[in-house]
């Protein structure tokens, strides 16, 4: 594949590069076009009071979030997190040392709100909150895919991600805001989902694929849209309705419900999972996309809601729903509200409910890619790691060779595809084909040395992400799947018995 | 008395409010802003004893620390641990009868003076040494270790080299602590020592180590993993 910058060389052990200062300091996504910006509620453009505004809705921010207050004042620059970010592991760019990206808010954090940075900025090294510094902000935060490994490795536990928010919080409401997210969550709020799939788009498509299906294994499993007479409102990241390798997955999902006989549904109203108010830092937002979902499930009448393959919409989905769109009182309280599509399959399995012919999946040989918002932000089942039990358990009830990467690059320790946190946007790849590096080099050592063909992961961003940036690595994109896809193969469905 | 006396009197009465205060401040901020939303680091406890078992691993063994890097956990856990010790022998100053188990520990702590330096020159070592920690290091990341290793060293000087009247030491603190002073002895290394100690509490609740109170207040490691079956509403960490 070529390209128009130098792509990392993939060695065969993990290597920590030197520092090259300033190597990613031209890397900044497309700005937000001021009708992006309206629409989420913030100014069109730069405002002219800039500095001001910047300042106080960061003291605004240093009140509402304990994270962040804590966070600004606790980091001892130990160094601990310097060599644990792939995007600094990728780029050799300092400031993309998570400490770094910390420190180009909390040197204005310091000038402003701290005696020490008062008086005697030269010594804790603050800084006056200039143009310079506002443009750094938005190159660097957008080199962040808020992927929390950083966090696992910090002894106070700090987390670069709540802080890279605040910044992208801070930038977007004094008018500087990210194209590619801001344009998305636009889309949500007018039509459902983050492609602007309308209704009559999405039944079509669901029709299309319930013909593939019957073409294909010649049994009539069902898609359904909209259906009041549903159990089960499945939420899933709108790349599951086209995108290859997702849609795989969502196959593999109806083939589930279609053999343990559960009545389910799509929503044309919530026809999407992921959450880019997550990303933006904007509580608002977040709020306002997650409200669909709960709209949709009132009025379906459904009693579980399930929420499909995509990582940081499990995170938000787990983690914050409760508290954004909760209570879920109206749901069935005999399963776990919201429920994952792994742990819903897993169930079933356990309960011996689904039958599996592993030699349909001999022609792989599987490793699996833990995504970072369900292992750092979120869990599955009811014992604390279960998101990295549970679709492995998925991958071997439905595989004979499975093998898994490094231990430091998977489970808490995962490295980001480097896609994630709304950097999915082709006007970042050079940030994504070397922040995908950590990952790669990883796979390559499992590839020397069990062979391995496949990589399943749980994630529409960790795959979108690889299918384009594998090829750069000399590396199929095919390689990626949907975890759903190795079940739904395998499943042995009713009339086939 | 003289006015030596009187000046470090007045400096740790100064220095002590400094700290008390200052630290009291800050936690009152702490606990005050809003947590709205739950963030632990996961895979994360999902009881209350859990995250305390999980805080009590932090804060005493550097757990996620060990994780990150053997190096700086070997030089930073000793620091830490030995600093402890340290000052725990130090209680001997400020408690007639010198407390039971101040009494017990003191004898197994002869080395740890030596200790701490040990970890602290090889904390300092790792900002000249590693690219990445010299990038990060401001200024004040330097003089930090240096105060500390300044403390150290002088502490030990007076251990082993230059003997200081210890129970006039041991007076003078008991009178401070009755609003009632003795006569500090004036030999240099004392007042150095004691000195650096004044700025060290005064520079606390100003400084990075803030991260005393900070490591208990963060929320990726004191939050219940728990929210689907309790509605987090923001206010409280857990
Ligand atoms: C609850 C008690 C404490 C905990 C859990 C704690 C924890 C830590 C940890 C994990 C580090 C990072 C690793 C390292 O560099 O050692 C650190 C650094 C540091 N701590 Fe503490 N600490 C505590 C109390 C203190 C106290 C009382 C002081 C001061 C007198 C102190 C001074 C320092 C300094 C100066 C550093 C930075 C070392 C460097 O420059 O590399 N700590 N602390
Ligand atoms: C008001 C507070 C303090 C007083 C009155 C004080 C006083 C003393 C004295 C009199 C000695 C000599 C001991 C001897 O000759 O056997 C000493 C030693 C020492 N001091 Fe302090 N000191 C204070 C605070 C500190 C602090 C905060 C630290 C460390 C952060 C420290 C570290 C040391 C060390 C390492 C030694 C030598 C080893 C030892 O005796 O354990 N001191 N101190
Ligand atoms: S959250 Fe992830 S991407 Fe951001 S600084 Fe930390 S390790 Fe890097
Ligand atoms: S690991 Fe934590 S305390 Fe250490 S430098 Fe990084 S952010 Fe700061």
């Amino acid at each position: 594949m070529k390209a128009e910058f130098t792509i990392p060389v993939v060695t065969n052990i993990p290597v920590t590069p030197s520092v090259v200062d300033g190597a990613m300091a031209h890397s900044r996504p497309f700005v937000a076009k001021s009708d992006h910006q309206t629409a989420l509620g913030f100014p069109e453009e730069l405002v002219e009071d800039w500095h001001d505004r910047a300042l106080a809705k960061m003291k605004e921010l240093l009140g509402k979030y304990r994270s962040l207050q804590v966070f600004m004042d606790s980091c001892v620059k130990c160094g601990a997190c310097t060599d644990k970010c792939h995007y600094f592991l990728g780029t050799s760019d300092p400031k993309n040392m998570p400490v770094a990206r910390q420190d180009l808010m909390r040197k204005v954090y310091r000038r402003y709100f701290t005696f020490a940075g008062k008086y005697f900025p030269w010594l804790v090294g603050a800084v006056d909150l200039t143009r310079e510094v506002l443009e750094d902000w938005y190159s660097y935060y957008h080199q962040c895919s808020e992927c929390r490994r950083c966090s696992v490795y910090c002894p106070y536990g700090i987390d670069t991600a709540e802080i890279t928010m605040a910044g992208r919080e801070i930038l977007a409401s004094v008018g500087i805001g990210q194209k590619y997210s801001n344009e998305i969550i636009g889309k949500v709020f007018k039509i459902g989902n983050n492609l602007g799939l309308p209704q009559p788009a999405m039944a079509d498509t669901l029709l299309d694929l319930e013909e593939e299906i019957k073409e294909d294994i010649d049994v009539d499993v069902r898609l359904p849209l909209d259906d009041a007479d549903a159990e089960v409102l499945l939420v899933s990241p709108s790349a599951d309705f086209f995108a290859e390798p997702h849609v795989d997955g969502l196959i593999g999902y109806a083939k589930v419900f279609h053999q343990a006989g559960i009545p389910w549904t799509l929503s044309s109203h919530a026809s999407e999972a992921a959450n880019f108010g997550l990303f933006i830092g904007n509580d608002e937002s977040m709020q306002k996309v997650a409200t669909r979902i709960r709209e949709a499930a009132l009025e379906l009448g459904v009693k579980r809601i399930i929420v499909g393959e995509c990582g940081h919409a499990w995170r938000v989905a787990y983690s914050y729903w409760n508290t954004l769109i909760g209570p879920f009182d109206f749901l069935d309280p005999n399963y776990p509200a919201p429920q994952h599509i792994c742990e819903a399959t897993y169930d079933l399995v356990q309960a011996g409910a689904l039958k599996f012919d592993k030699a349909r999946n001999d022609d792989k040989v599987v490793t699996f890619h833990d995504s970072c918002n369900v292992a750092r932000g979120s869990r599955m089942g009811n014992m604390p790691g279960g998101q990295f039990i549970i679709p492995r358990a998925l991958i071997r009830a439905s595989c004979n060779h499975f093998v898994d990467m490094r231990e430091d690059s998977i489970r808490e320790g995962t490295y980001c595809c480097g896609g994630g946190g709304g950097l999915l946007t082709d006007d970042l790849t050079e940030l994504r084909v070397k922040g995908a590096l950590p990952r790669v080099q990883a796979l390559h050592e499992v590839i020397e040395q069990y062979h391995v063909t496949h990589m399943a992961a749980i994630c529409a961003i960790c795959k979108s992400q690889f299918t384009k940036v594998l090829p750069f690595y000399s590396l199929g994109m095919g390689m990626i799947i949907s975890v759903h896809q190795l079940v739904g193969d395998a499943l042995v469905l009713g009339s086939e018995q | 008395m003289s006015t030596v006396t009187y000046l470090y009197a007045g400096a740790f009465y100064l220095a002590a409010l400094i700290l008390v205060l200052g630290v009291a401040r800050k936690i009152m901020i702490y606990a005050r802003t809003p947590v709205p939303f739950k963030i632990p680091t996961t895979p994360a406890p999902t009881t209350m004893p859990g995250v305390v078992g999980r805080m009590f691993r932090e804060t005493v063994f550097f757990e996620s620390l060990f994780k990150a890097s053997k190096w700086t956990w070997i030089f930073g856990w000793v620091f830490h641990f030995a600093m402890l010790i340290v000052l725990i022998r130090h209680l001997r100053y400020f408690s007639e009868p010198v407390w039971m188990w101040v009494a017990v520990i003191s004898p197994f702590g002869v080395y740890a003076g030596w200790a701490m330096l040990f970890g602290l020159s090889g904390l300092w070592g790792r900002r000249f040494l590693v690219d990445r920690v010299r990038y990060i290091s401001a200024p004040s990341d330097h003089l930090m270790l240096v105060l500390l290793l300044a403390i150290v060293s002088t502490g030990l000087m007076m251990k082993y080299v230059w003997h200081t009247d210890i129970v006039a030491v041991k007076a003078f603190f008991l009178g401070l602590m009755r609003f009632d002073p003795t006569p500090l002895p004036s030999d240099p290394l004392l007042l150095t020592h004691l000195g650096l100690v004044v700025i060290l509490m005064a520079v606390f609740p100003v400084s990075k180590l803030l991260h005393v109170p900070g490591v208990f207040f963060s929320p990726t490691r004191n939050q219940v993993d728990n929210p689907r079956e309790f509605r987090h509403q923001g206010i409280r960490s857990s």
